[in-house]
């Protein structure tokens, strides 16, 4: 898969990145080396090899379902930049969310 | 033109756990905003999710109650999406290793063409934490935002396109919240934000198999809302096309307070979430034991339990539809009906006066203060004339409210029917003395005015407490006695 600009800048929107076109190339460049490396990952043969997306085998650890104090409100709100007593601000959105 | 339309429904259903899906904050409904909040539900940097065993316990009962095959291995993945009740960015959520999948749901469609019994395939059933809210209204500039939701467990069900018109989907709705109620997985409450729905919709035209694009509409509330939502949707592709335009696959979201579905006006690639493993959670080893344990201690589902009130104890297939809305209900009926003995008698009592006292009590059906054995004491005392049924209404409602019991009620109200012979035939003479007009009246052959008027005499002087039927006989046959005389 090549990366072309079009690419980068579809990513780059996703992630709500501005980037300046010295950069996009910069990551375009980045990007195609990293699928390179990719490429030769998928010459292996893995023919039986279930997937595993963690780099190690670990249990899940289990919680008890025990309340526990949440945080005094005051500090949940402290480093938002812009605040009232009760909730945090953002400029005004009216859209619905993704699920 | 006539069209088929075809649905299919994402239900998210908020498992009752205390705490949240990956921290310990409560997830008590109401909760002032932000106070239910700490640095792992928030997204501050660092932290780390600890998935609550309780949800996943819930998840099990929920996937086996659905008849969904539980994946012995799970994983949580990581769905990316930029909103600002989202404060980490991305949802966790599951995607190519769902909980569960591959259910059923059979579901009784009431009427209409597609009437009779249906069976709902259920693609998945997965879990994932809900995010906050945000309030758009209470400030002209800005939208305010709530994080006291953000983690809570919730339950994606995902049902197959099967459904085939609102009343199906509607019908397929209420059988599965029947189902979670049962289970007792969640409180299902639509209007606390427990039970939500998303549904995809599509229309073909009449005699064509391929199925039209599909919309996905956003943001139905309310049982009714899904009907007026799914309702509005059809029309509007059916008109589109007729008029020979193309449905766009898109994201509506349904407007309540004008009736309309409107397009959501993000661009194509905010739907790209770029799903990947989350890197703080290992897969999850679903203990088998615990699946066979949950699958022992699966309840009856609602629609058996419907089926065998008809069936066992002789109930109208339309009592035993109400009775079995809700557990506690019908647990109440049954235990009712073992303690008189008379299932018919034990429905009327639940479904009339004590349905109706539930819909006032602020906890419901389970708030009302009164046993099945105290139920039962009362309805022995009807059948045993101590009180009129009329005046039983009235007691019921007292001892649901207080807890007392039905002597108790009666004692302090005075309300003891009187059926004590020499009592009631002493009220009959003084009638008859006092009104000497409605005697001839009775001889002159207006029995059954003479009678009505007398009775309402005899129940004054006795301060409404003479039993009406053994007062009623002692009079005709006073008066027979008279007019043979």
């Amino acid at each position: 898969m090549r990366v072309t600009a079009d690419l980068v800048a579809h990513v780059a929107a996703l992630a709500r990145l501005r980037l300046g076109p010295e950069e996009a190339e910069a990551y375009r460049r980045h990007l195609e080396a990293l699928l390179e490396y990719v490429r030769v990952v998928e010459t292996v043969d893995v023919t039986g090899v279930e997937p595993s997306p963690y780099p190690f085998e670990i249990a899940l650890p289990l919680r008890e379902d025990v309340p526990v104090p949440p945080l005094p409100r005051e500090e949940i709100l402290r480093n938002a930049p812009a605040r009232t007593d009760e909730f945090f601000l953002v400029p005004k959105v009216i859209e619905g969310k993704g699920s | 033109m006539s069209v088929l339309p075809t649905i299919g429904l994402e239900v998210h259903v908020q498992l009752a756990t205390e705490t949240k899906l990956f921290c310990g904050c409560p997830t008590t409904f109401a909760a002032p905003p932000n106070t239910a909040v700490c640095p792992v539900c928030a997204g501050f940097p660092g932290v780390l999710p600890v998935l609550n065993r309780r949800a996943v316990e819930l998840a099990i009962r929920t996937a086996l109650g659905l008849g969904c095959e539980i994946l012995p291995r799970t994983k949580f993945d990581r769905k990316n999406y930029f909103y600002p009740d989202l404060p980490k960015d991305y949802q966790i959520s599951q995607y190519d290793l769902p909980f569960s999948r591959n259910g059923r749901l059979e579901v009784d469609i009431p009427h209409g063409p597609g009437g009779g019994t249906k069976v709902v395939r259920i693609t998945r059933a997965h879990v994932e934490e809900d995010a906050g809210k945000s309030l758009h209204d209470r400030r002209p500039a800005e939208t305010c935002v709530d994080l006291n939701r953000c983690g809570v467990p919730l339950m994606e069900i995902v049902s197959e396109p099967d459904l085939e018109s609102p009343d199906e989907a509607h019908a397929y709705l209420a059988e599965l919240k029947r189902l979670l109620l049962a289970l007792g997985v969640s409180d299902c409450t639509m209007e606390e934000g427990s039970l939500r729905c998303d549904a995809n919709v599509s229309v073909r035209p009449a005699g064509t198999t391929a199925l039209g694009t599909k919309v996905e509409v956003k943001n139905l509330n309310t049982f009714k809302g899904v009907k007026r939502a799914l309702e509005h949707e059809i029309a509007r592709q059916s008109a589109a096309l007729a008029r020979g335009e193309r449905i766009a696959q898109e994201t509506r979201l349904w407007d309540e307070g004008r009736g309309v579905t409107a397009p959501m006006r993000s661009k194509e690639e905010a739907h790209d979430y770029r799903y990947f493993p989350e890197p703080d959670l290992p897969a999850l080893e679903v203990p088998r034991a615990w699946v066979e344990e949950a699958r022992r201690a699966l309840p009856e589902s609602p629609r058996a339990r419907r089926g065998r009130f008809v069936s066992a104890h002789g109930l109208p297939a339309s009592d035993a539809a109400v009775l079995t809305e809700e557990p506690a209900v019908a647990d109440f009926f049954e235990a009712l009906a073992r303690e008189i003995g008379e299932a018919k008698a034990a429905a009327n009592w639940v479904m009339g006066e004590m349905l109706a006292r539930a819909k006032d009590a602020p906890g419901g059906f389970r708030a009302l203060r009164v046993t099945p054995a105290a139920v039962g004491d009362l309805h022995r005392r009807v059948r045993g004339g101590a009180i009129s049924a009329n005046q039983a209404k009235e007691v019921l409602a007292e001892m649901a409210a207080t807890g007392r019991a039905a002597a108790e009620v009666i004692a302090a109200r005075g309300l003891a029917q009187v059926s004590d012979e020499a009592t009631l035939a002493g009220a009959v003479a003084s009638v008859l003395a006092e009104n000497p007009g409605s005697v001839a009246d009775y001889r002159a052959g207006k029995g059954a005015k003479a009678i009505g008027f007398l009775m309402g005499r005899i129940m004054k002087a006795t301060g409404g407490r003479a039993n009406p039927n053994r007062a009623r006989e002692i009079l005709e046959a006073e008066l027979r006695g008279r007019a043979g005389a």
